[in-house]
């Protein structure tokens, strides 16, 4: 019985062995911390990074006397997205160098390389980025600092990123000193699109909104009368631009963005109910994403006073989001409750174009019931047909979104403007977009003009 | 041109050692001796096969010559100790010699391939060990007092254990090792062998509940030590050895199933208890999460291993050496990343043909002290080789044990050697009471022969 005992034990051991192999090696294969993939340069050329629809946007060069150089085409426009290799690696050549430097090219010709010390041709990693919509989302953006990020809801392909400020990927290596000298804070190297910690300033009323009708399943009677303005202990919060709502359903509180309408129903929301609805949305995890990314953070505590809560529930005080979580959870809400992981690489090839690698899409997490969603859809839908996102209405798709104006500093005026929501339309797959302009004031004034381009450019108008 | 060698190499390595291992099993079904014999000349052929390719890779991509040097040693060894066992002990197991030669010569390879040095201290511990163990079948067999030195067993056991405790150095977090004229000497892998036979010679005396009482109080005394010195993978040895032989001397489920249970709270309270071993399982559930830290030693042993994949990257083109104690706990990462994963698991498959020989002696050797020194041998070998593999690949919580005859390590080099040593003995034993058995049988038989010649006689 023993040996049978041990024999099962090891047997254990070597299917585990052939199980690591096979399905969890490439986690750690891939892992910035596994220095050995630098040692394949010796023998191949890195492979070429391409965008969904065939445009090279990283290639290796090999001049006449073979030195190799890395080039960017398109520079800084897939600048965060793509990364660089040159110095140090960032981005989709950080996380997928171990595939670039890999060849699957012919065995015969392989063997005939060895032979000659000639480099054999790397693999080459296609995204799932689309040209189209980078150029758009990065035009979209203009001159504001901040991020975009367009994503299929239904299967996780992330169809265009863009963080600004920016840099060329061509010249890092020469402006490497300049960018990290300036101890002034020059942060063009940050993604801002997954490692961006923003206040979420309205957006967030999505959350409060989950909890209360998580907690109130009469919600579509409450009704609340707006005078422009709500105090609460010391804390007064005003509606922006001190509109006056008058009289709001939660809807319509929604739909404009009515601050004191929110301030009265969050403080009637249990804290620790609003915490497990921001842990449901995926605050305080590592989002499931190969590129460098921070964590949300929602840090109000039942002990925290009230006025504190009310800021907090409009979407001021502590909390901050990424942009990546919050199009992760409206993707959520496209998708009847249903996160999707999201994925950059669509396939591997090699140099004959024979696929090596297919990624596929996968479940990630379901982050709220299909009704709940159905709810939220609604009200987003709203704020397109009567609200602050009316200019996404009229179009040939149908849009749903919510628009934030966070206040960042102690100075009133200024605000980074957000969008977040997705479109739909029967002949293509929904696409959710986020959009957060530095600095761009109100969420309508700017993201949302942003997120029209974007939008447009997808449906072909 | 040398990296065609290189890559060359990986897949002779692997088709060679391959072969060696499909024999280990092959020859299990054969009956014919003549056939056996061929099989375990073979077996040697793709041994030295294996040695010499993998060294015409070392001194191609060094070019030191010295390793040429250090090659014809190795040889020289690896003949000696196959013609000596086969010259003094003609009944010893060739299996057995040519799996003890197999896994020396892996550990020469990838010791040399990692740390030139060191793999010559190594190699000088072994050609001395190997020339010292030769003796122990003899002494097996001629000497009877083994059995009745019990007590001993158990003072010199738990003295040693102690010290160590007491007064040895902390690396690690544990005390395992000990100084003496500037060797560091581990006591733990030469008590462990002391201690199965002390277990061996209560039990094979009596089961009766007083004797498995004192016994247990006394083994629990050595792991409790060992749990003090915070050396868990020994005390983890320890206990399995002892609930092993405790299961096979009185055939009580009952004991097995209780230890078990025992250990399992034990286990618990040590999780709770210790932080230590909260920060292995910590670096086990999730190690790239704790990459920085306590998860640092199990990523780079799996990017390795991973980076490898089932071929191996070919010798010297890895990074094993950014493995911390890759020569010691880790060695099977260095093997599963330059030889390939295929090879890594031959590695195991090799250990589970070794470990079968020693059960396998254990249940049909007749005397009841050796039976239970054979069992209790066979465990502690097994147990330690899960420990240290399943550990290096994640299967296991990793507890830092050696991986016997291939790790760096003089003690546990010797105390891997004597074991071996032991078994030969014990195999050669039961050849004798197998000749024994053989020869009444044949007696009887002769004598039943006789009575049917009388009866054909009486019917002419």
């Amino acid at each position: 019985m023993i040996t049978y005992i041990f024999i099962a034990m090891f047997l254990g051991i070597m299917l585990y062995m052939v199980y690591f192999q096979v399905f969890r090696s490439e986690d750690f294969i891939n892992s910035p911390y596994n220095r050995r993939q630098d040692s394949f340069a010796e023998h191949v050329i890195r492979g070429e990074i391409r965008s969904a629809d065939g445009k090279t946007l990283a290639r290796t060069v090999t001049d006449s006397s073979g030195n190799e150089s890395r080039e960017y085409p398109y520079g800084n426009l897939y600048a965060h997205v793509v990364g660089f290799s040159t110095h140090g690696k960032s981005g989709i050549e950080s996380f997928m160098n171990f595939n670039l430097l890999r060849s699957h090219s012919f065995v015969g010709k392989r063997v005939i390389n060895d032979l000659t010390d000639e480099k054999s041709q790397g693999d080459s990693v296609v995204t799932t980025l689309d040209s189209t919509l980078q150029n758009a989302a990065y035009q979209a953006l203009g001159g504001y600092d901040g991020a975009v990020i367009v994503m299929e809801p239904a299967t996780g392909r992330i169809l265009a990123m863009v963080s600004k400020p920016d840099f060329n990927p061509n010249t890092i290596a020469a402006d490497w000193d300049s960018i990290i000298a300036e101890n002034a804070g020059n942060t063009s190297l940050l993604n801002r699109a997954t490692q961006g910690l923003y206040p979420p300033g309205s957006t967030f009323k999505i959350l409060t909104t989950l909890a209360y009708i998580r907690e109130n399943p009469d919600y579509a009677q409450y009704q609340y009368t707006c005078n422009g303005s709500y105090t609460q202990d010391d804390t007064t919060i005003h509606c922006y631009n001190h509109a006056v709502h008058g009289q709001q359903s939660l809807a319509e509180s929604f739909a404009n963005s009515c601050n004191a309408s929110y301030a009265n129903l969050g403080l009637t929301v249990d804290t620790e109910s609003l915490r497990k609805v921001c842990d449901d949305m995926m605050f305080g995890t590592y989002l499931p994403i190969s590129l460098e990314s921070s964590q949300s953070s929602f840090v109000l505590d039942s002990a925290d006073s009230d006025g504190m809560k009310i800021q907090t529930v409009i979407g001021q005080g502590e909390t901050l989001v990424t942009p990546l979580n919050m199009l992760l959870i409206v993707s959520g809400i496209a998708n009847d409750g249903v996160v999707m992981t999201p994925y950059l690489i669509d396939h591997t090839e090699n140099d004959a174009g024979i696929t090596v690698k297919q990624y596929k899409a996968s479940t990630y997490k379901q982050i709220m019931t299909a009704e709940e969603s159905d709810v939220l859809e609604a009200l987003m839908a709203q704020v397109v047909t009567d609200g602050t996102a009316s200019r996404l209405s009229g179009q040939s798709y149908t849009a749903y979104g919510k628009t934030g104006s966070a206040e960042f500093s102690n100075n009133k005026g200024e605000s980074h403007s957000w969008f977040v929501g997705y479109a739909h339309r029967e002949d293509k797959e929904d696409i959710a977009v986020v959009v957060i302009a530095e600095r761009g004031g109100a969420g309508s004034s700017v993201a949302v003009p942003a997120a029209r381009q974007i939008f447009d450019a997808y449906y072909g108008q | 041109m040398i990296h065609l060698i290189v890559e060359l190499s990986r897949y002779a390595l692997i088709i060679l050692f391959a072969v060696y291992t499909y024999q280990c099993f092959a020859v299990l079904q054969s009956k014919d001796a003549e056939r056996a014999q061929r099989m375990f000349r073979r077996q040697s052929r793709m041994m030295y096969l294996i040695h010499f390719t993998a060294f015409l890779v070392i001194c191609f991509v060094t070019e030191n010559a010295n390793y040429l040097i250090f090659y014809m040693l190795q040889l020289l060894l690896l003949i000696m100790v196959q013609n000596c066992y086969r010259i003094i002990y003609p009944k010893a197991s060739r299996l057995l010699v040519n799996n003890m030669c197999m896994l020396l010569t892996i550990g020469f390879i990838i010791l040399t391939r990692l740390n030139g040095e060191r793999a010559f201290r190594q190699f000088l511990i072994a050609a001395v060990s190997c020339a010292g163990s030769l003796l122990i079948p003899y002494l097996i067999q001629r000497m009877g007092f083994f059995r009745r030195l019990t007590w001993i067993y158990a003072a010199v056991g738990i003295i040693l254990l102690a010290i160590v405790c007491i007064a040895g150095p902390t690396s690690y977090g544990a005390k395992i090792s000990l100084s003496v004229f500037g060797f560091a000497i581990q006591p733990s892998e030469f008590v462990k062998i002391i201690f199965v036979f002390f277990v061996a010679a209560m039990y094979y005396r009596s089961t009766d509940l007083k004797q498995v009482i004192i016994t247990t109080a006394v083994a629990a005394v050595h792991v409790l030590i060992l749990v003090a010195s915070r050396d868990l993978g020994g005390a983890l040895i320890f206990f399995v050895a002892y609930m092993a032989m405790v299961y096979v001397a009185t055939k009580k489920l009952l004991y097995f199933v209780g230890g078990i249970a025992a250990g399992s709270v034990a286990a618990v309270v040590a999780y709770k208890l210790f932080s230590h071993v909260r920060t292995r399982v910590v670096a086990w559930q999730k190690p790239l999460a704790v990459i920085d830290d306590e998860g640092y030693q199990i990523c780079q042993s799996l990017f390795a291993i991973g980076t490898g994949g089932f071929f191996g990257m070919g010798l010297y083109q890895g990074m094993p050496e950014r493995i911390p104690k890759v020569e010691e706990d880790f060695i099977i990462s260095a093997i599963a990343e330059e030889l390939g994963g295929l090879f890594a698991i031959c590695v195991v498959l090799v250990c589970v043909s070794c470990f079968l020989m020693f059960l396998n002696i254990a249940m049909q050797l007749k005397d009841g002290f050796y039976k239970l020194v054979a069992l209790g041998l066979g465990t502690v070998y097994g147990i330690q080789v899960f420990l240290t593999l399943g550990g290096a690949v994640k299967f296991i919580p990793s507890t830092g044990v050696t991986l016997p005859l291939i790790s760096y390590g003089g003690s546990s080099m010797l105390s891997s050697l004597v074991i071996f040593a032991i078994i030969q003995g014990l195999y050669i034993l039961r050849e004798d009471e197998g000749a024994i058995n053989h020869e009444r049988n044949r007696k009887t038989e002769n004598k039943k022969t006789d009575g049917a010649k009388v009866k054909v006689q009486d019917l002419n």
